[in-house]
Protein backbone atom coordinates (compact mmCIF):
# COMPACT_ATOMS: atom_id res chain seq x y z
CA UNK A 1 0.00 0.00 0.00
CA UNK A 2 1.11 3.51 -0.66
CA UNK A 3 1.87 5.26 2.62
CA UNK A 4 1.72 8.95 1.81
CA UNK A 5 -1.76 9.76 0.47
CA UNK A 6 -3.82 12.79 1.37
CA UNK A 7 -5.48 12.73 4.79
CA UNK A 8 -8.16 15.33 5.26
CA UNK A 9 -7.44 18.02 7.88
CA UNK A 10 -7.73 21.72 8.71
CA UNK A 11 -4.13 22.58 9.70
CA UNK A 12 -2.19 25.53 8.29
CA UNK A 13 -0.23 23.12 6.10
CA UNK A 14 -3.47 21.63 4.76
CA UNK A 15 -4.65 25.14 3.86
CA UNK A 16 -1.34 26.28 2.31
CA UNK A 17 -1.21 26.55 -1.50
CA UNK A 18 0.00 23.39 -3.24
CA UNK A 19 2.45 25.37 -5.38
CA UNK A 20 4.06 26.89 -2.28
CA UNK A 21 4.45 23.43 -0.73
CA UNK A 22 6.06 22.06 -3.89
CA UNK A 23 8.48 25.01 -3.96
CA UNK A 24 9.30 24.46 -0.28
CA UNK A 25 9.96 20.80 -1.06
CA UNK A 26 12.35 21.73 -3.88
CA UNK A 27 14.07 24.30 -1.63
CA UNK A 28 14.45 21.81 1.24
CA UNK A 29 15.66 19.07 -1.12
CA UNK A 30 18.32 21.37 -2.54
CA UNK A 31 19.13 23.06 0.79
CA UNK A 32 19.98 19.92 2.75
CA UNK A 33 22.50 18.93 0.08
CA UNK A 34 24.24 22.31 0.41
CA UNK A 35 24.63 21.93 4.19
CA UNK A 36 27.83 20.01 5.05
CA UNK A 37 27.19 19.51 8.83
CA UNK A 38 25.02 16.67 10.10
CA UNK A 39 23.82 18.50 13.27
CA UNK A 40 22.32 21.28 11.11
CA UNK A 41 20.61 18.75 8.84
CA UNK A 42 19.42 16.87 11.94
CA UNK A 43 17.87 20.14 13.14
CA UNK A 44 16.07 20.49 9.77
CA UNK A 45 14.82 16.90 10.11
CA UNK A 46 13.63 17.58 13.67
CA UNK A 47 11.73 20.65 12.41
CA UNK A 48 10.09 18.57 9.67
CA UNK A 49 9.13 15.91 12.23
CA UNK A 50 7.65 18.61 14.47
CA UNK A 51 5.38 19.65 11.58
CA UNK A 52 3.63 16.25 11.76
CA UNK A 53 1.89 16.76 15.13
CA UNK A 54 1.33 20.42 14.20
CA UNK A 55 -0.56 19.16 11.10
CA UNK A 56 -2.55 16.66 13.17
CA UNK A 57 -0.57 13.47 12.44
CA UNK A 58 0.51 11.11 15.20
CA UNK A 59 3.50 8.77 15.56
CA UNK A 60 1.72 5.93 13.69
CA UNK A 61 1.46 8.00 10.51
CA UNK A 62 5.05 9.26 10.91
CA UNK A 63 6.29 5.68 11.27
CA UNK A 64 4.34 4.59 8.17
CA UNK A 65 6.24 7.19 6.10
CA UNK A 66 9.76 6.27 7.24
CA UNK A 67 9.33 2.51 7.64
CA UNK A 68 9.60 1.61 3.89
CA UNK A 69 13.02 3.30 3.56
CA UNK A 70 14.55 2.21 6.89
CA UNK A 71 16.57 -0.60 5.27
CA UNK A 72 17.89 1.89 2.73
CA UNK A 73 19.01 4.24 5.50
CA UNK A 74 20.78 1.38 7.27
CA UNK A 75 22.63 0.43 4.06
CA UNK A 76 23.65 4.06 3.34
CA UNK A 77 24.88 4.50 6.90
CA UNK A 78 26.89 1.27 6.76
CA UNK A 79 28.49 2.20 3.41
CA UNK A 80 29.47 5.66 4.67
CA UNK A 81 30.79 4.16 7.91
CA UNK A 82 32.93 1.79 5.86
CA UNK A 83 34.15 4.40 3.33
CA UNK A 84 34.36 7.49 5.61
CA UNK A 85 33.20 7.83 9.23
CA UNK A 86 29.99 7.81 11.30
CA UNK A 87 29.50 11.61 10.89
CA UNK A 88 29.37 11.19 7.10
CA UNK A 89 26.88 8.34 7.60
CA UNK A 90 24.65 10.50 9.77
CA UNK A 91 24.83 13.37 7.26
CA UNK A 92 23.62 11.14 4.41
CA UNK A 93 20.76 9.48 6.29
CA UNK A 94 19.48 12.68 7.94
CA UNK A 95 19.42 14.33 4.47
CA UNK A 96 17.41 11.47 2.96
CA UNK A 97 15.09 11.23 5.97
CA UNK A 98 14.42 14.99 5.93
CA UNK A 99 13.54 14.94 2.22
CA UNK A 100 11.35 11.82 2.44
CA UNK A 101 9.53 13.01 5.57
CA UNK A 102 8.87 16.45 4.10
CA UNK A 103 7.72 15.05 0.74
CA UNK A 104 5.37 12.66 2.60
CA UNK A 105 4.04 15.55 4.67
CA UNK A 106 3.30 17.49 1.48
CA UNK A 107 1.34 14.56 0.00
CA UNK A 108 -0.45 13.94 3.32
CA UNK A 109 -1.65 17.55 3.47
CA UNK A 110 -2.30 18.21 -0.24
CA UNK A 111 -5.05 16.76 -2.40
CA UNK A 112 -3.69 14.98 -5.46
CA UNK A 113 -5.89 17.18 -7.65
CA UNK A 114 -4.34 20.35 -6.14
CA UNK A 115 -0.82 18.98 -6.58
CA UNK A 116 -1.58 18.07 -10.17
CA UNK A 117 -3.21 21.42 -10.89
CA UNK A 118 0.00 23.13 -9.70
CA UNK A 119 2.12 20.79 -11.81
CA UNK A 120 -0.11 21.44 -14.82
CA UNK A 121 0.36 25.20 -14.38
CA UNK A 122 4.12 24.78 -14.01
CA UNK A 123 4.26 22.67 -17.19
CA UNK A 124 2.27 25.08 -19.37
CA UNK A 125 5.47 26.67 -20.83
CA UNK A 126 6.42 23.20 -22.14
CA UNK A 127 3.28 22.97 -24.29
CA UNK A 128 4.95 24.49 -27.42
CA UNK A 129 7.51 21.66 -27.44
CA UNK A 130 4.74 19.05 -27.45
CA UNK A 131 4.24 18.35 -23.74
CA UNK A 132 0.56 17.98 -22.80
CA UNK A 133 0.36 18.98 -19.10
CA UNK A 134 -3.12 17.42 -18.64
CA UNK A 135 -1.91 14.05 -19.89
CA UNK A 136 1.23 14.18 -17.72
CA UNK A 137 -0.83 14.96 -14.61
CA UNK A 138 -3.35 12.22 -15.46
CA UNK A 139 -0.47 9.75 -15.78
CA UNK A 140 0.89 10.76 -12.34
CA UNK A 141 -2.53 10.47 -10.70
CA UNK A 142 -3.01 7.04 -12.23
CA UNK A 143 0.30 5.83 -10.84
CA UNK A 144 -0.87 6.87 -7.36
CA UNK A 145 -4.29 5.32 -7.91
CA UNK A 146 -3.12 1.99 -9.32
CA UNK A 147 -0.29 1.16 -6.92
CA UNK A 148 -2.78 -0.23 -4.35
CA UNK A 149 -4.85 -1.93 -7.10
CA UNK A 150 -1.82 -3.73 -8.59
CA UNK A 151 -0.66 -4.62 -5.09
CA UNK A 152 -4.05 -6.30 -4.47
CA UNK A 153 -3.83 -8.15 -7.80
CA UNK A 154 -0.30 -9.34 -6.92
CA UNK A 155 -1.54 -10.59 -3.57
CA UNK A 156 -4.46 -12.46 -5.22
CA UNK A 157 -2.06 -14.12 -7.67
CA UNK A 158 0.37 -15.02 -4.87
CA UNK A 159 -2.46 -16.72 -2.95
CA UNK A 160 -3.68 -18.57 -6.06
CA UNK A 161 -0.18 -19.84 -6.89
CA UNK A 162 0.46 -20.79 -3.26
CA UNK A 163 -2.74 -22.88 -3.36
CA UNK A 164 -1.25 -24.72 -6.36
CA UNK A 165 2.09 -25.22 -4.61
CA UNK A 166 3.85 -22.71 -6.89
CA UNK A 167 4.83 -20.22 -4.21
CA UNK A 168 8.53 -20.42 -5.13
CA UNK A 169 8.03 -19.84 -8.86
CA UNK A 170 8.78 -16.29 -10.00
CA UNK A 171 7.33 -17.01 -13.46
CA UNK A 172 4.04 -18.20 -11.92
CA UNK A 173 3.84 -14.84 -10.17
CA UNK A 174 5.15 -12.46 -12.84
CA UNK A 175 3.41 -13.78 -15.98
CA UNK A 176 -0.21 -13.56 -14.70
CA UNK A 177 0.59 -10.22 -13.04
CA UNK A 178 1.81 -8.76 -16.35
CA UNK A 179 -1.15 -10.21 -18.27
CA UNK A 180 -3.71 -8.89 -15.77
CA UNK A 181 -1.99 -5.49 -15.62
CA UNK A 182 -2.01 -5.17 -19.43
CA UNK A 183 -5.68 -6.18 -19.57
CA UNK A 184 -6.43 -3.68 -16.81
CA UNK A 185 -4.56 -0.98 -18.76
CA UNK A 186 -6.84 -1.62 -21.77
CA UNK A 187 -9.96 -1.41 -19.60
CA UNK A 188 -8.75 1.77 -17.87
CA UNK A 189 -8.01 3.38 -21.24
CA UNK A 190 -11.60 2.59 -22.30
CA UNK A 191 -12.94 4.03 -19.05
CA UNK A 192 -10.98 7.26 -19.59
CA UNK A 193 -12.28 7.52 -23.16
CA UNK A 194 -15.80 6.86 -21.90
CA UNK A 195 -15.50 9.82 -19.55
CA UNK A 196 -14.70 12.08 -22.50
CA UNK A 197 -11.04 12.81 -21.67
CA UNK A 198 -9.05 13.50 -24.86
CA UNK B 1 -34.07 7.94 -29.25
CA UNK B 2 -31.30 5.54 -30.35
CA UNK B 3 -31.23 4.29 -33.92
CA UNK B 4 -28.97 1.45 -35.00
CA UNK B 5 -29.08 1.21 -38.77
CA UNK B 6 -27.77 -2.03 -40.34
CA UNK B 7 -24.72 -2.06 -38.12
CA UNK B 8 -22.03 -4.70 -38.40
CA UNK B 9 -18.76 -4.89 -36.49
CA UNK B 10 -15.95 -7.01 -37.83
CA UNK B 11 -12.85 -7.75 -35.78
CA UNK B 12 -9.82 -9.26 -37.55
CA UNK B 13 -10.98 -12.85 -37.75
CA UNK B 14 -14.41 -12.57 -36.17
CA UNK B 15 -17.72 -10.91 -36.93
CA UNK B 16 -18.88 -9.50 -33.57
CA UNK B 17 -22.16 -7.98 -34.79
CA UNK B 18 -24.12 -8.69 -37.97
CA UNK B 19 -26.69 -6.35 -39.54
CA UNK B 20 -28.24 -4.98 -36.37
CA UNK B 21 -31.23 -2.78 -37.13
CA UNK B 22 -33.02 -1.38 -34.08
CA UNK B 23 -34.73 1.66 -32.65
CA UNK B 24 -34.53 2.02 -28.88
CA UNK B 25 -36.89 4.47 -27.23
CA UNK B 26 -37.75 2.77 -23.94
CA UNK B 27 -36.58 4.07 -20.57
CA UNK B 28 -35.14 0.73 -19.34
CA UNK B 29 -33.53 -1.67 -21.78
CA UNK B 30 -31.84 -4.92 -20.76
CA UNK B 31 -29.29 -6.78 -22.88
CA UNK B 32 -28.60 -10.47 -22.34
CA UNK B 33 -26.53 -13.09 -24.11
CA UNK B 34 -23.79 -15.64 -23.59
CA UNK B 35 -20.16 -14.53 -23.34
CA UNK B 36 -18.93 -13.56 -26.81
CA UNK B 37 -22.46 -13.11 -28.19
CA UNK B 38 -21.82 -9.43 -29.09
CA UNK B 39 -23.73 -7.69 -26.32
CA UNK B 40 -20.75 -5.73 -24.95
CA UNK B 41 -19.67 -4.74 -28.46
CA UNK B 42 -23.23 -3.54 -29.06
CA UNK B 43 -23.35 -1.26 -26.02
CA UNK B 44 -19.85 0.06 -26.71
CA UNK B 45 -21.23 1.36 -30.03
CA UNK B 46 -23.67 3.56 -28.13
CA UNK B 47 -21.08 5.95 -26.73
CA UNK B 48 -18.50 5.63 -29.47
CA UNK B 49 -16.07 3.32 -27.65
CA UNK B 50 -16.54 0.97 -30.60
CA UNK B 51 -17.00 2.13 -34.18
CA UNK B 52 -19.21 0.26 -36.61
CA UNK B 53 -17.51 -1.42 -39.57
CA UNK B 54 -20.66 -0.67 -41.57
CA UNK B 55 -24.00 0.99 -40.87
CA UNK B 56 -24.82 3.95 -38.66
CA UNK B 57 -25.41 4.59 -34.93
CA UNK B 58 -27.49 7.66 -34.07
CA UNK B 59 -28.16 8.77 -30.50
CA UNK B 60 -30.57 11.72 -30.51
CA UNK B 61 -28.80 14.25 -32.72
CA UNK B 62 -25.39 12.64 -32.50
CA UNK B 63 -23.83 10.37 -35.08
CA UNK B 64 -21.40 8.03 -33.29
CA UNK B 65 -18.98 8.10 -36.22
CA UNK B 66 -18.73 11.91 -36.30
CA UNK B 67 -19.55 13.19 -32.81
CA UNK B 68 -17.60 10.76 -30.62
CA UNK B 69 -16.53 13.26 -27.96
CA UNK B 70 -19.95 14.90 -27.58
CA UNK B 71 -21.58 11.49 -27.61
CA UNK B 72 -19.46 10.30 -24.69
CA UNK B 73 -20.83 13.17 -22.59
CA UNK B 74 -24.36 12.34 -23.73
CA UNK B 75 -24.07 8.61 -23.04
CA UNK B 76 -22.39 7.68 -19.75
CA UNK B 77 -20.78 4.26 -19.43
CA UNK B 78 -20.33 2.21 -16.26
CA UNK B 79 -18.02 -0.80 -16.53
CA UNK B 80 -18.16 -4.18 -14.82
CA UNK B 81 -15.10 -3.64 -12.63
CA UNK B 82 -15.16 -0.26 -10.86
CA UNK B 83 -11.47 -0.66 -9.99
CA UNK B 84 -10.70 -0.12 -13.67
CA UNK B 85 -12.98 2.89 -13.93
CA UNK B 86 -11.85 4.90 -10.91
CA UNK B 87 -8.75 6.80 -12.01
CA UNK B 88 -8.09 9.16 -9.09
CA UNK B 89 -6.89 8.15 -5.62
CA UNK B 90 -9.46 10.23 -3.70
CA UNK B 91 -13.26 9.96 -4.08
CA UNK B 92 -14.05 13.64 -4.82
CA UNK B 93 -11.12 13.89 -7.24
CA UNK B 94 -12.37 10.94 -9.24
CA UNK B 95 -15.85 12.41 -9.55
CA UNK B 96 -14.36 15.76 -10.58
CA UNK B 97 -12.30 14.09 -13.32
CA UNK B 98 -15.25 13.67 -15.71
CA UNK B 99 -16.13 17.36 -15.26
CA UNK B 100 -12.71 18.61 -16.30
CA UNK B 101 -13.49 18.95 -20.03
CA UNK B 102 -16.62 20.98 -19.17
CA UNK B 103 -14.49 23.80 -17.64
CA UNK B 104 -17.03 24.47 -14.89
CA UNK B 105 -16.39 26.85 -11.98
CA UNK B 106 -14.96 25.36 -8.78
CA UNK B 107 -18.26 26.08 -6.98
CA UNK B 108 -20.30 24.25 -9.62
CA UNK B 109 -17.90 21.27 -9.55
CA UNK B 110 -18.20 21.11 -5.74
CA UNK B 111 -21.98 21.44 -5.88
CA UNK B 112 -22.28 18.56 -8.34
CA UNK B 113 -19.90 16.38 -6.31
CA UNK B 114 -21.80 17.04 -3.07
CA UNK B 115 -25.16 16.36 -4.75
CA UNK B 116 -24.12 13.07 -6.26
CA UNK B 117 -22.39 11.84 -3.08
CA UNK B 118 -25.46 12.73 -0.99
CA UNK B 119 -27.63 10.80 -3.42
CA UNK B 120 -25.76 7.58 -2.62
CA UNK B 121 -25.09 8.35 1.02
CA UNK B 122 -21.37 8.63 0.31
CA UNK B 123 -20.89 12.19 1.60
CA UNK B 124 -18.73 10.97 4.50
CA UNK B 125 -16.35 9.38 1.98
CA UNK B 126 -15.73 12.57 -0.02
CA UNK B 127 -12.05 12.84 0.95
CA UNK B 128 -11.60 9.08 1.44
CA UNK B 129 -9.00 7.06 -0.57
CA UNK B 130 -11.02 5.41 -3.34
CA UNK B 131 -9.17 2.07 -3.06
CA UNK B 132 -10.41 1.65 0.53
CA UNK B 133 -14.12 1.67 -0.42
CA UNK B 134 -16.15 -1.56 -0.41
CA UNK B 135 -17.07 -3.19 -3.75
CA UNK B 136 -20.58 -1.72 -3.66
CA UNK B 137 -19.33 1.73 -2.72
CA UNK B 138 -16.81 1.57 -5.57
CA UNK B 139 -19.56 0.71 -8.05
CA UNK B 140 -21.68 3.58 -6.69
CA UNK B 141 -18.65 5.86 -7.04
CA UNK B 142 -18.26 4.69 -10.67
CA UNK B 143 -21.95 5.49 -11.26
CA UNK B 144 -21.48 8.87 -9.51
CA UNK B 145 -18.52 9.69 -11.75
CA UNK B 146 -20.79 9.20 -14.75
CA UNK B 147 -23.92 10.84 -13.29
CA UNK B 148 -22.08 14.02 -12.41
CA UNK B 149 -21.57 14.64 -16.14
CA UNK B 150 -25.39 14.73 -16.41
CA UNK B 151 -25.69 12.35 -19.38
CA UNK B 152 -29.02 11.66 -21.08
CA UNK B 153 -28.34 7.90 -21.28
CA UNK B 154 -26.42 5.53 -19.03
CA UNK B 155 -25.01 2.22 -20.20
CA UNK B 156 -24.13 -0.28 -17.47
CA UNK B 157 -22.02 -3.25 -18.54
CA UNK B 158 -22.60 -6.06 -16.03
CA UNK B 159 -22.67 -3.65 -13.08
CA UNK B 160 -23.43 -6.24 -10.38
CA UNK B 161 -21.29 -9.18 -11.49
CA UNK B 162 -18.54 -8.60 -8.92
CA UNK B 163 -20.80 -7.65 -6.01
CA UNK B 164 -22.16 -9.55 -3.01
CA UNK B 165 -25.95 -9.75 -2.56
CA UNK B 166 -26.28 -6.70 -0.31
CA UNK B 167 -24.22 -4.49 -2.63
CA UNK B 168 -25.96 -5.95 -5.68
CA UNK B 169 -29.32 -4.92 -4.18
CA UNK B 170 -27.95 -1.48 -3.34
CA UNK B 171 -26.75 -0.96 -6.92
CA UNK B 172 -30.08 -2.27 -8.26
CA UNK B 173 -31.95 0.34 -6.18
CA UNK B 174 -29.54 3.03 -7.40
CA UNK B 175 -30.19 2.04 -11.03
CA UNK B 176 -33.96 2.00 -10.46
CA UNK B 177 -33.83 5.58 -9.16
CA UNK B 178 -31.95 6.98 -12.17
CA UNK B 179 -33.87 9.55 -14.21
CA UNK B 180 -31.88 8.76 -17.32
CA UNK B 181 -32.59 6.17 -19.98
CA UNK B 182 -30.70 3.08 -18.81
CA UNK B 183 -29.28 0.28 -20.95
CA UNK B 184 -28.02 -2.60 -18.81
CA UNK B 185 -25.99 -5.59 -19.95
CA UNK B 186 -26.40 -8.35 -17.41
CA UNK B 187 -26.30 -12.08 -16.73
CA UNK B 188 -28.37 -11.33 -13.63
CA UNK B 189 -31.85 -11.74 -15.09
CA UNK B 190 -33.60 -10.51 -11.91
CA UNK B 191 -31.84 -7.17 -12.36
CA UNK B 192 -33.68 -6.52 -15.63
CA UNK B 193 -36.92 -8.36 -14.87
CA UNK B 194 -38.92 -5.14 -14.49
CA UNK B 195 -37.37 -3.34 -17.48
CA UNK B 196 -39.42 -2.12 -20.44
CA UNK B 197 -37.58 -4.12 -23.09
CA UNK B 198 -35.01 -6.90 -23.27
CA UNK B 199 -32.79 -7.86 -26.22
CA UNK B 200 -31.07 -11.25 -26.33
CA UNK B 201 -27.93 -11.61 -28.43
CA UNK B 202 -26.48 -14.73 -30.00
CA UNK B 203 -23.60 -14.94 -32.50
CA UNK B 204 -23.69 -11.19 -33.07
CA UNK B 205 -27.42 -11.01 -33.80
CA UNK B 206 -30.52 -10.07 -31.83
CA UNK B 207 -32.43 -13.32 -31.53
CA UNK B 208 -35.07 -12.24 -28.99
CA UNK B 209 -36.61 -8.79 -28.56
CA UNK B 210 -39.59 -7.88 -26.38
CA UNK B 211 -40.78 -7.38 -22.84
CA UNK B 212 -38.98 -9.26 -20.04
CA UNK B 213 -42.07 -11.44 -19.62
CA UNK B 214 -41.74 -12.53 -23.26
CA UNK B 215 -37.99 -12.73 -23.62
CA UNK B 216 -36.60 -14.01 -20.32
CA UNK B 217 -38.39 -17.41 -20.20
CA UNK B 218 -37.33 -18.09 -23.81
CA UNK B 219 -33.80 -16.95 -23.05
CA UNK B 220 -33.61 -19.25 -20.01
CA UNK B 221 -34.75 -22.12 -22.24
CA UNK B 222 -32.19 -21.16 -24.87
CA UNK B 223 -29.38 -21.26 -22.28
CA UNK B 224 -30.49 -24.55 -20.69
Amino acid sequence: MIAGLYIHGQSALHRAAAGAKILAMVALGTGVFLIPDWPVVAFVLATVLLLYPVSGFGPRIMWAQIKPILWLLVIFFAVQLWLNDWQAGLLVITRIAAIVMFASLVTLTTKTSDLLASLERAMQPLRPIGVNPEKVSLAISMVLRFIPVISTVASEIRDAQRARGLDRSIIAMVVPLIIRTLKMADDVADAIDARSFD
Amino acid sequence: MIRIENVSVQFEQRRALSDIDLTLGEKRIGIVGANGSGKSTFVRLLNGLQTATSGRVLVDDFDAAKDGRKLRRHVGFVFQNPDNQIVFPVVEEDIAFGLKPLKLSKEEVNRRIDDVLARYDLQDFKTHPSHLLSGGQKQLLAISGVLVMEPRYIVLDEPTTLLDLRNRNRVQRAIAELDQTVITVSHDLDLIADYDRVLAFEDGRVVLDGTPADVLPKYREMMA
